[in-house]
């Protein structure tokens, strides 16, 4: 549908020539980055996960063959990781939901003077590394630390019942670690709202609850969206939890693709994996983007 | 949901008083609002005007005092649950949902059959049905406003509140929103009440106005009547202008007061004298005053000797200053029609009015 009342002014022809070349200049360091960074590693890796090992079996020297068959025997061997992956990354992503949304709204409309200290207190974690704060869990859940010492005494676990290397470790270490991530975007969509939709809900009838099926949480979609998505993505991709946290019944396609890098030495193999997960990521987003509609919102 | 009662009669508020931490909104405030007028409050920004609406609407709860609709008291009842609409300043309208949807919303949420015909026709009301599929962030502000009010008004509420509804919108569209809400309202017969600061809104739209003050209603009236006969300097000042004079009465002949304002004596009705006391600020329009050369044949009340140090051209009026033997500047409108004698400044004039538009309020009021 147009948008009747915005009309471009008719601007002169010769300052918007000047004006796109000028732009293209402010482009040019990003572009060259991203061609830098991000499309040349994209292509080798690409190349790299059509080959085949080299006649001399020497470790780590690969032929190009164009064997795309990579892909399929790729997925064949490693189908358990992978559904492993999209599974605990769909569970974290619905936990941090779940958690991240009370929390958010809280923190935008009945946190009043603590909203900013709250809202540090959420970015606190960023200021130690990811590793070392799934490495904390570790201890903390670990059959030495305090959870499972107070589980044991109270009786509700076994004496050799063990919290770490579990699904549920994985799953809780992916969740606490992406859920800053799912937060900050709920929270951001939430305190945008005016206050004032919520009292003309209010005034047409609404009671509280419906006030929120209606107007707050359609409102706060985006966020919802964008949350999800900053959760799920690398959450697919995660190895460091299922690695601390977990055994090697919990490892995701993360795992697989880091050994297969790193250890075996296997490259086509790992190029391959790697290629596949951005491609099943990349679809479920799009579906998910399209399905959410949030295109519609705002 | 539960459907709001079918609440109907006039809007009471006794006594009521909303104190804030540190200050008090509103101050033991009493006040009848007829079942099927235009009430309009009107006042300065901090008047408390707001906080009284939004008392009715049930937006903020009063510390004290009662809120009924005929014979059902809503002092507490939940927003939800009173048939009151608002019309906001800001409209208000959610942004996620198509303009026959924000329309719809309040009669869905009451259950009520036949959504559709309700939202067409009130639609057809404001002359916008064929924008019902778009968003509200693709109409303009005089759009939305028209919106805000028929969402308000396609649920036959008791009673309407419109809160500043004309604030965001240009002047030109302002003074043709104002007969189109006046057109509304008698239309469809529901009490409004007008929270404004303009008075001349308030005074176009309006059956009867309260001009509140510091949380008080400083008087209550048709908008002629508080215009001509202002009972406080708040309201001669707040409504128009005005030139005040100190004077005190000399005597009284028949129906009317002799007073001596600055050595001049003047006379004006009885029935124009709200002074308790002998002590008087003589209130005159400034557009009640005619211009004459000194010397020319005058009636009514005079005041010579008066001089031109200043003179606006407004189009339809010319505004003059005129310094008063006693260092007192008054104002001074003259219709451009030809009437008034051609002026400059350093001019010597002299006065005169017809002694019925005088008003005498207290000499000690401020």
């Amino acid at each position: 549908m147009a948008i009747a009342h915005v009309s471009a002014p008719d601007a002169p022809i010769a300052p918007e020539k000047k004006s796109k070349k000028f732009a293209y200049i402010l482009l040019a360091p990003g572009l060259l980055w991203l061609l830098i960074f991000f499309a040349f590693p994209l292509i080798n890796l690409a190349e790299t996960s059509t080959k085949t090992p080299a006649p001399t079996f020497e470790t780590g020297e690969f032929v190009q063959t164009f064997r795309f068959m990579n892909f399929l025997d790729a997925f064949v061997d490693n189908q358990e990781q992978f559904y492993r992956s999209f599974i605990y990354a769909l569970l974290a992503t619905l936990l941090a939901l779940a958690i991240a949304y009370p929390l958010a709204y809280a923190m935008a409309f009945r946190a009043g003077a603590w909203k900013n200290f709250l809202l540090i207190m959420v970015i606190a974690p960023f200021f130690t590394s990811f590793l070392l704060r799934t490495l904390a869990w570790k201890q903390i859940l670990g059959a030495e630390g305090p959870v499972v010492s107070t589980l044991q005494f109270i009786g509700l676990m076994s004496p050799d019942g063990t919290i770490t290397a579990t699904a549920f470790s994985v799953i809780m270490g992916l969740t606490y670690n992406f859920l800053p991530f799912m937060t900050l975007p709920i929270y951001a969509s939430l305190d945008r709202i005016d206050y004032r939709l919520l009292e003309a809900s209010g005034d047409l009838y609404a009671n509280g609850a419906t006030t929120f099926r209606r107007v707050t949480l359609p409102l706060s979609m985006p966020g919802v969206v964008a949350g999800t998505l900053l959760t799920f993505i690398p959450a697919s991709g995660d190895y460091i939890n299922a690695q601390l946290l977990g055994n090697p019944d919990n490892y995701m396609i993360g795992n697989v693709i880091n050994s297969r890098f790193f250890r075996v030495v296997d490259y086509p193999t790992a190029a391959s994996l790697s290629f596949l997960l951005m491609a099943t990521i990349l679809i479920v987003v799009v579906i998910y983007i399209r399905r959410a509609g949030t295109d519609e919102l705002v | 949901m539960s459907e709001p009662k079918k609440v109907q009669g006039d809007l009471v508020l006794s006594h009521i008083t909303k104190s804030f931490a540190d200050f008090t909104a509103v101050d033991d405030l009493s006040l009848t609002i007829p079942k099927g007028s235009f009430f309009a409050l009107l006042g300065p920004s901090g008047c408390g005007k707001t906080t009284t609406l939004r008392m009715i609407a049930g937006l903020e709860e009063p510390t004290s005092g009662k809120i009924s609709i005929g014979d059902t008291d809503i002092t507490y009842t939940k927003p939800y649950d009173r048939p009151v609409n608002t019309v906001f300043q800001s409209y208000a309208l959610f942004p996620h949902l198509t303009i026959f949807e924000n329309v719809a919303f309040g009669l869905r949420r009451r259950g009520i059959k036949d959504v559709d015909a309700a939202v067409e026709k009130v639609l057809g009301l404001v002359e916008l049905a064929h924008l019902k599929n778009r968003k509200p962030g693709q109409l303009s502000g005089g759009q939305q406003q028209r919106i805000a009010l028929a969402r308000a008004v396609v649920n036959r509420p008791a009673l309407l509140l419109l809160d500043e509804p004309l604030g965001a919108l240009d002047l030109k569209l302002r003074r043709q929103m104002q007969i189109e809400l006046k057109w509304i309202q008698t239309e469809v017969g529901i009490t409004f009440v007008h929270v404004t600061h303009d008075q001349e809104e308030a005074m176009t739209m309006a059956d009867t106005v309260a001009v509140m003050n510091n949380g008080k209603i400083e008087q209550l009236g048709s908008p002629a009547d508080l215009y001509e006969s202002p009972k406080t300097v708040f309201v001669a000042n707040f409504l128009g202008q005005s030139n005040f004079i100190d004077g005190v009465v000399e005597s009284t002949d028949g129906s009317n007061v002799v007073a001596n304002i600055q050595g001049t004596r003047i006379t004006f009705p009885k029935s124009r004298n709200n002074a308790s006391g002998s002590a008087l600020k003589v209130g005159i329009r400034p557009e009640k005053f005619r211009l004459h050369d000194p010397g020319d044949n005058t009636h009514g009340n005079v005041l010579a000797g008066g001089k031109i140090t200043d003179i606006s051209f407004t189009g339809v009026s010319t505004q003059y200053l005129v310094e008063m033997p006693w260092k007192q500047e008054l104002v001074v409108f003259e219709q451009n029609d030809g009437g008034a004698p051609d002026l400059v400044k350093g001019d010597p004039v002299t006065l005169s009015w017809e002694p019925q538009f005088t008003f005498a309020l207290d000499g000690a009021s401020k």
